[in-house]
């Protein structure tokens, strides 16, 4: 029931950004034709625009550029670009494409911002074969965390480089962090504690190079135990950062 | 040997007797700034509840009557003003007018009642009247009458309760100076049916009843002031969103997710804002939006844990909450918004803050010794907010916590976990009078009491 639910969503996300992706290609007009040489060398001049202006991770934005009398122009980020044209991009976080038009009669420059709104990126289906729940659990091993601490301990640095060097070899598989706790304390503040623990996991990884699109956090705070004995070492077992395969 | 002159004799009995004075006010101060801040009072009531007489031949009637007769003893006995006659005191007349009264019988030994309840009840065609007399047993008065009242319904058992939380709120009303919580409802949550769901049940632990089914883990019921929407927090496939569940339409309405573990929602006294917990933006702060969910607003910005608020129910301008910006976690209070922090805890672990309807304390769950290692045995604590002066509720009863006040201020509902097992209490506001609330099916935890 959980599954199919999952499924069909993830299938018509997918289907929706691929629809939008479609669209935006189409619109991707010819080339334009080289600028004429400048006579008497005015001042340049440069605009550029983003359409849309704001789009969800994952989405694309096409940034539309002229300029005039410059013999040099460039994109931050993008490179050197023609005098005038159109790109599709996609950033992940909200950027600001800023555009240098340099010419014998000087320096113009403009900037289009393209604002990433916070939204869940959508779902990507899972594409890597041979790798099950049991196989991604067996290579992306816990981060055990102290008592009401959520802070990474040296000792799981190691932990961590391997996890991310898993996953930086496995690009398309997305995770879930799950932050948990051990039964000690109020259900309330365990939620939070395990919030910042998974969310903690999740800065470890993506220092150690693991794109943050790949990674959504979950509390389960001392909801979900892995050990339910009263002892010091069955505690340490609950307090990690659990990874788990996004489907 | 005994050789004092008599001056010196008075000064020494004199002196003694200070301290003996002082020593009975130091030990009475205690519970007496928390009875005077909670409407409790000094001094009780004495109070006779008769067994209502039975008015009509109907088969029903037996039952309706043990039901109603029960309960308004039980409102009486809960309400933390009266010392209630225990029922092998009371005289075995069950007068139903006022004809048939002998108030001798009631003011005299053993009952000793400074007022009595008595009245009648009639069963018939299925619907059910009731009787009530509320009546002053002083001799020589010209209207020993304090009320007398007249209710109908249907003539099932739970409108028969019903009925007596109504007469036993207007007793509570004409002697204690404000509303009774005998028609209050407590919300909470219970695992009895294998996953955490929201229940709501009368006061008294009575007339229980699940409100959500929604099979995974839901948590920490507010009912808005208003008693139509009960907003909770509950796990779904991307994490901890606010649910919000119309007891008007007994369904859940629409309520928008604005991503990240999103907690622990409060209600404003107006009813028009929601305070909450979330790590939208990264960390968990605490966050305050209009009832709908939308123009939310943080507050916090410190790194690490900030949950649970609560709102000073008297002026909606402050609000407290619990915050691990200095580890473990500590009581904070603030403005609502955000400027003016206050630590308000001095150490150990405190958690779960609930604001007296007055805006005077606040109660909540205080390990004060805790540490790695120490189980968290937890007690329910109250706080003047402007002296920071404290005192323990709960003593060595298993591991207290979410306290919620009730509306008239004098009783605080509370989970209680003892063998690995949570159940609902209330008691009155200076820690006596303890009752169990729910009586097992799976855990019962997070009261929160409604707001009339």
């Amino acid at each position: 029931m959980k599954i199919s639910n999952r499924t069909s969503l993830v299938m018509a996300v997918s289907l929706a950004a691929m629809l939008t992706v479609a669209g935006c290609h189409k619109k991707n007009p010819a080339p334009p034709p080289p600028p004429a040489p400048p006579a008497t060398a005015p001042t340049p001049m440069a605009t550029i625009t983003a359409e849309p202006s704001s789009i969800t991770p994952g989405g694309s934005a096409t940034l539309t550029w002229k300029t005039t009398d410059a013999t040099n122009v460039s994109i931050e980020g993008l490179g050197t670009v023609a005098t005038a044209g159109t790109q599709t991009v996609t950033p992940t976080q909200t950027t600001s494409y800023h555009l240098i038009a340099q010419g014998d009669g000087g320096t113009a420059d403009a900037t289009a911002t393209v604002t990433v709104t916070s939204a869940p990126p959508p779902p990507a289906p899972i594409t890597e074969t041979g790798i099950d729940e049991n196989a991604f659990e067996s290579a992306v091993k816990p981060v055990f965390f102290d008592y009401d601490s959520y802070d990474v301990r040296p000792d799981a640095q190691s932990t961590i480089s391997s996890d991310a060097n898993f996953l930086n070899q496995h690009p398309n598989l997305k995770v879930v962090i799950g932050g948990y706790c051990d039964q000690r304390g109020s259900t309330e503040y365990n939620l939070a504690l395990g919030e910042n623990r998974a969310n903690a996991a999740k800065q470890a990884l993506v220092s150690a190079g693991v794109s943050p699109d790949r990674l959504r956090t979950v509390s389960y705070g001392k909801e979900k135990q892995f050990c339910t004995d009263q002892t010091e070492a069955c505690w340490q077992q609950n307090r990690r950062a659990q990874f788990t395969l996004d489907q | 040997m005994i050789d004092l002159s008599p001056r010196k004799s008075v000064a020494v009995r004199t002196a003694l007797l200070f301290a003996l004075i002082a020593l009975a006010v130091c030990g009475a101060r205690a519970q007496d700034w928390v009875r005077t801040g909670t409407n409790l009072g000094v001094s009780k009531i004495r109070i006779a509840a008769a067994d209502f007489k039975a008015a009509s031949a109907d088969p029903q009637a037996g039952g309706l009557k043990s039901a109603f007769d029960q309960t308004l003893y039980n409102d009486l006995r809960y309400a933390g003003i009266f010392d209630v006659v225990s029922k092998s005191m009371i005289p075995t007349s069950t007068p139903g007018t006022p004809q048939e009264i002998n108030m001798a019988e009631w003011s005299g030994a053993p009952s000793n009642a400074g007022y009595v309840a008595f009245g009648a009840l009639t069963a018939s065609g299925g619907h059910l009247a009731v009787q009530g007399f509320l009546y002053n047993t002083a001799q020589g008065q010209q209207n020993p009458q304090v009320l007398g009242k007249q209710y109908g319904g249907e003539a099932t058992v739970d409108s028969s309760r019903q009925i007596a939380h109504r007469f036993a709120d207007e007793i509570i009303q004409q002697l204690g100076g404000i509303a009774g919580i005998a028609e209050t409802k407590i919300y909470f949550v219970s695992n009895r049916t294998g996953t955490k769901e929201i229940w709501a049940m009368d006061y008294d632990g009575m007339n229980e009843r699940q409100l959500t089914h929604l099979g995974t883990v839901s948590l920490s019921p507010h009912v808005s002031p208003d008693n139509s929407r009960v907003a909770f927090s509950s796990l779904g496939k991307n994490g901890w969103s606010i649910r919000m569940y119309s007891l008007d339409l007994g369904r859940l309405m629409a309520f928008p997710a604005a991503g990240g573990t999103t907690l622990s929602p409060a209600w404003s006294s107006d009813g028009t804002k929601l305070a909450f917990s979330s790590s939208r933006e990264g960390d968990p702060d605490i966050y305050v939006s209009d009832a709908s969910g939308n123009g939310a607003r943080r507050l916090t910005a410190f790194r690490g844990p900030d949950v649970s608020p609560a709102w000073n129910p008297k002026t909606n301008a402050q609000l407290a909450w619990v915050s691990g910006r200095t580890k473990l976690p500590q009581i904070y209070i603030m403005d609502s918004d955000g400027a003016n922090v206050t630590r308000m805890t001095d150490g150990g672990y405190a958690i779960s803050p609930s604001w007296s309807p007055s805006g005077q304390f606040l109660t909540f769950a205080w390990d004060r010794k805790y540490g790695p290692g120490a189980p968290g045995g937890y007690d329910i604590y109250v706080m003047d907010i402007a002296s920071k002066r404290w005192t323990q509720l709960t003593h060595d009863s298993g591991a207290n916590d979410f306290p919620s006040w009730s509306p008239d201020s004098r009783h605080i509902v509370f989970q209680r976990e003892q063998n690995g097992h949570s159940e609902i209490w209330m008691m009155l506001a200076d820690g006596t009078d303890q009752q169990q609330l729910t009586h097992g099916g799976g855990s019962n935890t997070m009261p929160n009491w409604s707001w009339k």
